[in-house]
């Protein structure tokens, strides 16, 4: 170990496990694992920031068709009802549930439709070749830190369970709202898993 | 543990990583000035939110077990299932892999994310290397990219709450435990994320710096 302090701007560090590692990592345009922990530190991709930019704004849209369409409409010895995405959040608002009600609505519908636009608004001045637009730091942060609690694909699997359990009672069918809240909850997937956190912020650092 | 020399951390360096964008600023600097995210070495009483979190979520869990998830009313009858309720009547209805799947969610992840927190956190009070820190990361980012999908239940009730109101004849609304159950899934994740990695790296290598 050096007694010299190091350079800090020459530097990085696995946000995993502390180990430091030079920042000539950020450059090579590989990606770059921690050693020491396994940690991928960054994972640049050639034309990421398109694809990105196109697949948030893609998802946006649907996810306005998925709220704007019947969603699930249920046929039962004469009988017919239909829910909407926003019935599913309502469900709760009676019996005094109305705190999970809005908890179902954030998870499902809000934060994943904000995370989106954050996104959106971070990439689109990139995307051009344009300065970053003002802020864009804080709303990239927020679209990291919301990622846990953006849940709709976990609610397209709950969706599946419970056409199981009202399979004998009753034929369901799916409304277009139905296939554009799969195709959200695939969009979403496949944003995250092209979306280098740590390139991203390399992009956004000021000048 | 495998290393033959101590690492070089950032804080051994005398400076303090971002967790965000991974750049590196001399120790003491409160704001990245990449992400502009608050920098800690280290993120404060990390252990102490982690069981704070941590107990929330499993009182929050008991009456989530005790209380129906949905009460059914069908012509004036009126039927209340807990989790495993709804787990025996998948079962009955011969959809064994959706039962398994509902289990799964409901009541092995959540009784799992609480084991393998309580283990993470009371692994790092222990003597340095009593547990491999790479097992207790894995274990630590398995318990973070599962979590969430305990929410799977709360998400079949109100889709069926939603769903099936059929007047008189038929309707089913979410019971307390639903509550309860959205709020232990979300404390255990706040409490997975309240663990500072870091700490796990660092505890391995106590006494050896
Ligand atoms: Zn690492
Ligand atoms: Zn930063």
């Amino acid at each position: 170990m050096t007694s010299t302090s190091p350079d800090p701007a020459r530097l990085v560090a696995c946000p995993t496990c502390d180990t430091l590692f030079h920042a000539d990592l950020l450059t090579a345009g590989r990606t770059a694992t921690c050693s020491c922990c396994g940690t991928v530190i960054f994972a640049p991709r050639n034309g990421a920031i398109r694809t990105v930019l196109a697949l948030a704004v893609a998802a946006l849209v649907l996810m306005a068709v998925a709220l704007g369409f019947p969603f699930l409409t249920m046929t039962a010895s004469g009988l017919t009802t239909q829910a909407s995405v926003i019935d599913a959040v309502a469900s709760f608002a009676v019996d005094d549930m109305a705190p999970l009600s809005l908890a179902i609505g954030l998870l499902i519908v809000l934060l994943p439709s904000l995370r989106l636009c954050l996104l959106i608004y971070v990439t689109l001045p990139l995307a051009l070749g344009r300065r970053p637009w003002p802020r864009a730091r804080e709303a990239f942060r927020m679209n990291v830190e919301l990622r846990p609690w953006s849940m709709a694909e976990i609610f397209m699997v709950g969706v599946a369970v419970a056409m199981v359990k009202v399979a004998d009672m009753a034929t369901i069918s799916f409304g277009p709202a139905f296939w554009a809240m799969a195709a959200v909850a695939t969009l979403l997937a496949a944003k995250d898993a092209v979306t280098c956190e740590r390139t991203l912020w390399h992009m956004l650092r000021p000048a | 543990m495998a290393h033959a020399a101590p690492r070089l951390t950032a804080r051994r360096a005398g400076l303090v990583a971002c967790r965000h964008c991974a750049h590196v600023w001399p120790a003491g600097t409160p704001v990245c000035g990449v992400c502009r995210a608050s920098l800690t070495s280290r993120a404060p009483h990390s252990l102490q939110r982690v069981w704070a979190w941590w107990v929330a979520g499993v009182v929050t869990y008991i009456p989530a077990n005790l209380f129906p998830m949905m009460k059914t009313s069908m012509l004036g009858d009126e039927t209340a299932s807990t989790i495993i309720g709804g787990v025996l009547d998948l079962l009955h209805h011969d959809a064994a892999f959706v039962a398994a799947v509902v289990f799964l969610a409901s009541v092995c992840i959540p009784l799992g994310k609480f084991l393998a927190i309580a283990w993470i956190a009371l692994a790092l009070r222990r003597p340095a290397g009593s547990v491999p820190a790479h097992q207790l990361h894995r274990v630590h980012a398995l318990v973070e990219f599962i979590g969430r999908w305990s929410m799977i239940d709360v998400f079949v009730v109100a889709i069926l709450s939603a769903l099936v109101q059929f007047s008189v004849v038929v309707s089913i609304h979410p019971g307390l435990a639903a509550i309860s159950f959205a709020c232990s899934v979300g404390f255990t994740m706040l409490s997975a994320q309240s663990l500072d990695p870091r700490l796990i790296y660092d505890a391995s290598e106590q006494g050896r710096t």
